[in-house]
Parts: structure tokens; C-alpha cells; sequence
């Protein structure tokens, strides 16, 4: 196994994050993503799930610390398309643009492609081969609009993974997603991780979920409350830190530090 | 009648390319707002006997820098910013006409249309723009789908999606104010708007929708110049007529649920 030597796709290192003059969203977060990994987000709402997500795609900027992308600091960081995306939007979006999910799914190249080139051959096998992937080629000439919450999520998948990425980031993936597709919608994605060795990160407020699909699990409430594997960690005691009476954890034993 | 044809063909071409980016966007309104703000600038050409396409060019960009640097400031709720301008310019206009009495029925001729009046110099200036404002959509039109599509996801792959939205509202002024010697104030918003909100009914993809919206309008162009030339009607209002009639057929056969 080479991985131990390999450099983690993703390191955060003491990383915070406010809105101008509010309290942090985020503090001190350090933690890395191993390729491969599988790694479920969960938190409640506002705990700054969506934000870290934004700070490691660079849509934000860190106050504090330093990420890493594959080894590069993420201010130098050009090879956008090394990383997929799929936003929590995607399943109600908004249904009277007038694209085609091939069009959509096309779009995935264009980190690939750059600046005012051309679509090529090589971009159009792409396309094809993501549609295959997820089944929505029989789709290629409907509107997006027109499609199930289920369907429109595949063929965001789809255009995430066009550019050949090396971590897929999904935020709330099957929120809108109904039950039955949500089962094939996980076994996809395990098999996604499995077979084609994609790192993947998902968020979700579904503890249940989160720790029978993931194979580490993250638990966020503005500080990072734990790290490891979901049998180890998820517990009543966790559930109750993260969503229960004390919605914002305090570090006791940091409490005296600032009045001394 | 020539010139105005060419000129009005021209239009034709562009108004419906980038009405497209702006209906999908939302942001319809920002055709007539810039549509006023030109007119404010034919008052400033006219009174300062500059030819008033140019200042109509250089006011609307203007305009379309301070209209975006505002929304992205946030500091104003939503399209708000464009009722500021569209009245803003508005009253601009009225001003310098009540203050330089005299061209009025020249200034009449802005507002509705007209094409009787369209100069060499202007068939030029109309040409050389038109042509860049098609160029610049075709080189950049992937780049402009996309950010139009999901401007958050445009900005996760590394578009520069402020520079994007920039160009397009540029595009947008200097394609109002070439428009509005032929179509008028009061009505490029509609060309620009209707054709694209008719091929939208197709319920076809992104660029097929673009091709009809650009042949639509280009019937109304032609129907309504020829229509304002034997029957001597305003030809904004006419082209704008034929547009409507077109969107009404559309309807009949709309795809959309």
C-alpha cells in the first residue's frame, strides 16, 4: 500500500471561518482526507456543514489556517476539475431554464476544457461515458426541468463526473430524493468509491444514513466534535452533543485560559 | 429604407442572444432599464451635438457597471437597482429636453422607433458593434451558459464568474443602445424579451431555443420593417407586433406543462 506515504487529497490545518464581524462558523478545524476515503459530514443545521464544504471547493476563504488540495495550497490550487461537485440545489432547481441534460451534463468539462476552447471529441466521450455510468442517457435530449428530484441528482453526478475527478463533494444528496431511489442512489455511490477509487465526501443531517453508508464519519458543530469510524463514534452521548440541549459545544477546559 | 434594414437585421441577430442570457437569468427588466438610460444619453449627444449613438453606447455601459457593482454590494434589495435607474435616467432625460427646447421630434423619433432616420454613420456604427457583441457571444458561449446555468457551480470550476456577469451586461448596453434608433426606448425590451420567452415554449435545449429565438425575432424584424415602410407605421411598434403575434402562436403550440 503506497497510501501512507501519499499526500491526503484534502488537509485542513487550523482552519476558521466568520462572516465579517459574527461569530465563527467554523474554528480551528485540522483534519485530512485520505484517497479513497468515504467520508459522511453531520451536524445540525447552521453548524457549518455547507460552509466547510465551500472553503474546501475555495467558493469561500478561510479566516485562519490553511487547506490543502492534493498537496498544493488551495490558493494555487488551477486543476479545479480534479474535484466534483454536486450542490444541494440541484434537486429543486429551477425548472423553466431551458437546458437539456446533455447540456448539463457537457458543462462538467468545462474546467477541463478552459477558457474559450471549444468543446472536442475527447469532451463528447466523456459526456457519454458519464451518462452511461449513471443511467441517464435515455434522458440526454429532456429539459433538466422536466425530470424527478432523483433523475436531476444522477445527471448532476453525472456532470461531476465528466472531468475525471479524484473526490466527489456531495451536499445533502438525496435531500428530495424518494426512499426507494435513495437506496440505489447509496449502492451507487459505494460502488463509485469501491470500484472506480473515488475519494467521496457527502453531508447529511441524517445520522442513520451517515453511519451505515460512510466509512468515516465527521461530526461538525462549529468545531470538529469527532473523527473515525462510525462504529466507534456515533453513540447516544454524540447525538446528544451535536443535537441535543447544547446545541454549540464548550471546550471546559479552555475556559479559564482567557481570563487568566 | 436600406440602411434601416441592414441596420435592423443586424439587431435582429443580437437583441434575442442576449435577451436569452438576461430572461434565463431573471433579469428582463434590465433591457428597458438600459433602454433608458440610453435614451437619457441620446439627450446628452443630442444637446451636446455629439452623435447621440455614441453617448447613448457610453452612458448604458456606464450604467451597466453601476447597476452591477450595486447588486453585488448587496446594499440595495434585488432589482430595485434597475427601478433606480430606469427612473433615474429617465428623469436625466426629461431635464436637458426641457432645457434645450428644440429637438424634440427629433428625440420623439428615439422612443418609437424610426426608420427614416437611420445615418450612414449610424448603419456603420451598428454594423461594427453588432458584429462584436455576436463574437463575443460565440466565444464565450459556453462560458456563459454555464455561469448563467449555476453561477456557484461556474465559480467551483473556476469560471470568473464576476467578469462574466459584467460582460454580459455590457453586451446588453451597447446592444440596446445600437437597437434603439430602429425598435425605440419603449420597445427594445420586448425584442429582446419576447422572441426568446416564445422559443422557450418549444421546450427545446439551451442552444436550439437561442437559433429560434434569433429566428423569430429576425421575422418580426423583417415583417415589421417592410410593414412600417408600405403602410408608414412607427417601426418599433410594428416589429414588436409581429414579435407578440409570434409568441401567441407559440403558445398554441407550447410543450411546456
Amino acid at each position: 500500500m503506497t497510501e501512507k506515504t501519499e499526500k491526503p487529497d484534502i488537509k485542513l490545518d487550523n482552519v476558521s471561518f466568520s462572516y465579517q464581524s459574527e461569530s465563527p462558523v467554523l474554528e480551528n478545524l485540522t483534519f485530512s482526507v485520505n484517497k479513497g476515503d468515504y467520508l459522511g459530514i453531520i451536524g445540525p443545521n447552521g453548524g457549518g456543514k455547507t460552509t466547510l464544504i465551500k472553503i474546501i471547493l475555495g467558493l469561500l476563504r478561510p479566516t485562519n489556517g490553511t487547506i490543502e488540495l492534493f498537496g498544493k495550497d488551495s490558493y494555487d490550487f488551477k486543476e479545479k476539475y480534479r474535484i466534483g461537485y454536486v450542490p444541494q440545489r440541484v434537486t429543486q432547481a429551477d425548472k423553466s431554464f431551458p437546458a437539456t441534460v446533455f447540456e448539463v451534463v457537457r458543462s462538467g468539462r468545462i474546467a477541463k476544457r478552459g477558457f474559450l476552447n471549444r468543446f472536442t471529441k475527447d469532451d463528447i466521450e466523456a459526456v457519454e461515458k458519464a451518462m452511461d455510468l449513471t443511467g441517464v442517457a435515455r434522458y440526454r435530449n429532456t429539459l433538466v426541468g422536466n425530470l424527478s428530484g432523483g433523475e436531476r441528482q444522477r445527471v448532476f453526478i453525472a456532470r461531476a463526473l465528466t472531468s475525471n475527478p479524484e473526490v466527489l463533494i456531495l451536499d445533502e444528496p438525496t435531500v428530495g430524493v424518494d426512499i426507494g431511489a435513495q437506496k440505489t442512489f447509496y449502492e451507487f455511490l459505494n460502488s463509485l468509491n469501491r470500484d472506480h477509487h473515488l475519494t467521496i465526501i457527502f453531508i447529511s443531517h441524517d445520522v442513520e444514513t451517515i453511519s451505515r453508508e460512510a466509512k468515516t464519519v465527521l461530526c461538525l458543530n462549529h468545531e470538529l466534535v469527532c473523527h473515525g469510524f462510525p462504529g466507534d463514534i456515533v453513540n447516544e452521548h454524540l447525538l446528544e452533543h451535536l443535537y441535543g440541549d447544547h446545541l454549540r459545544s464548550e471546550p471546559i477546559n479552555h475556559q479559564h485560559h482567557h481570563h487568566a | 429604407m436600406l440602411r434601416a434594414f441592414e441596420a435592423g437585421i443586424a439587431i435582429g441577430i443580437i437583441a434575442p442572444l442576449i435577451g436569452m442570457f438576461l430572461v434565463v437569468r431573471r433579469y428582463s427588466l434590465m433591457a428597458d432599464t438600459l433602454a433608458h438610460v440610453s435614451f437619457a444619453g441620446v439627450a446628452v449627444g443630442l444637446f451636446l451635438q455629439i452623435n447621440p449613438i455614441i453617448s447613448a453606447i457610453i452612458l448604458s455601459v456606464l450604467a451597466a457597471f453601476g447597476i452591477e457593482s450595486l447588486q453585488n454590494g448587496r446594499k440595495i434589495f434585488g432589482e430595485s437597482v434597475l427601478a433606480l435607474f430606469l427612473s433615474g435616467s429617465l428623469a436625466v432625460a426629461v431635464v436637458i429636453i426641457s432645457l434645450a427646447k428644440g429637438f424634440n421630434a427629433n428625440l420623439f423619433s428615439y422612443l418609437f422607433g424610426s426608420i427614416s432616420t437611420v445615418s450612414t454613420s449610424d448603419l456603420w456604427v451598428t454594423l461594427v458593434l453588432a458584429i462584436t457583441v455576436f463574437l463575443a457571444i460565440v466565444l464565450l458561449f459556453k462560458e456563459l451558459f454555464f455561469t448563467s446555468f449555476d453561477a456557484e457551480l461556474a465559480q467551483a470550476n473556476g469560471l470568473p464568474v464576476k467578469v462574466l456577469n459584467i460582460a454580459i451586461v455590457v453586451l446588453a448596453a451597447v446592444s440596446v443602445a445600437l437597437s434603439i434608433r430602429i425598435v425605440g426606448v419603449l420597445l427594445i425590451g420586448a425584442l429582446m424579451v419576447i422572441p426568446v420567452i416564445s422559443a422557450m415554449q418549444l421546450g427545446k435545449g439551451f442552444r436550439t431555443t437561442m437559433i429560434f429565438a434569433v429566428a423569430f425575432s429576425l421575422c418580426s424584424v423583417i415583417i415589421g420593417l417592410f410593414a412600417s415602410y408600405y403602410f408608414n407605421l412607427a417601426s418599433g411598434g410594428a416589429i414588436v407586433l409581429v414579435a407578440l403575434c409570434i409568441f401567441l402562436i407559440s403558445l398554441v403550440f407550447s410543450k411546456r406543462s
